[in-house]
């Protein structure tokens, strides 16, 4: 499994990479997914669902991640971008 | 009595210039030293033209990684994404992806533009000078977070009427050309098809 972040100005990097049956390496792989989350970033698991149709399952902790997930993608959380109209 | 003024005035310039002199010094070697630091921080920033660009390479094959071949398809060759919206019940809606521009979100039936959701994704922490996601590392993040949270993150995000930041000519065009790249990679599903 991969941990990755999508950076400014870099395109994403390898937080953290490692194999979950392996418990030092899942040990790593969840301090670097927590210090992901207290940084405040969100976090989504690229899935395919059985029909083959390709989305992201947002996940708040490790133990929501798939075993089997391949990658997890942090990224800033969201803002409006704009201020709100006045009514 | 001119000559006493004029060596009165000459001597009080002196005094001052005395006084002055090492305040005047301090300045002007607090500035040198400013200059100095200034010109080994843009050295050391060394400004990389092409960093934006390899940035964006790596978010795109990234981007390719993560959404349907048809979906990367549409990206590669119009420059947005339609991503189905799957709240509520009634008539089905969709959403138009484009980078670092609001959601627009529009009833494929009729062609109707619904509402903008203006939403970004800051990174605080500005690593490279700017918090502004590459181009495709934005879609990405969009889309990762419409098909995995949509209630979320149309929470999150800022509501407008069409028009209010992208404008209402250019979505219809963008449906239009949308309309037309299905339609031709309907008529040819082998090959890439190109925007017209």
């Amino acid at each position: 499994m991969k941990l990755l972040r999508l950076k400014p100005g870099h395109g994403e990097i390898v937080l953290a990479e490692g194999d979950v049956a392996v418990p030092e390496q899942e040990r790593e792989l969840i301090e670097a997914f927590r210090r992901e989350l207290d940084a405040g970033m969100w976090a989504a698991v690229p899935t395919e669902t059985p029909g083959g149709r390709r989305e992201a399952e947002m996940v708040k902790s490790f133990a929501e991640v798939p075993r089997d997930a391949e990658r997890v993608i942090f990224f800033p959380r969201a803002a409006g971008g704009a201020p709100r109209a006045t009514r | 009595m001119a000559w006493a003024l004029g060596t009165t005035a000459l001597v009080l310039v002196v005094l001052v210039w005395e006084l002055s002199r090492p305040r005047l010094a301090l300045a002007v070697a607090q500035l040198r030293k400013r200059w100095a630091a200034r010109r080994r921080g843009a050295a050391q920033m060394g400004y990389d033209p092409g960093r934006e660009r390899r940035a964006e390479q790596r978010a795109r094959a990234l981007l390719s990684s993560c959404v349907d071949e048809q979906l990367w398809a549409m990206y590669r060759d119009l420059g947005f994404l339609r991503v189905w919206g799957g709240l509520g019940v009634g008539a089905a809606y969709a959403y138009l992806i484009y980078p670092h521009k609001p959601i627009v979100a529009y009833l494929p039936d009729t062609g109707e533009l619904l509402n903008e959701y203006c939403v970004a994704f800051p990174d605080q922490t500005k690593p490279y000078g700017s918090s502004r996601l590459p181009d495709s590392d934005d879609v990405l993040a969009k889309w990762m977070a419409l098909t995995g949270d949509e209630r979320r993150l149309v929470a999150d995000a800022n509501m407008h009427l069409p028009g209010r930041q992208i404008d209402p000519g250019m979505v219809r065009r963008d449906l239009a050309r949308l309309a037309r790249w299905e339609q031709q990679r309907v008529e040819h599903p082998a090959g890439s098809v190109r925007a017209a």
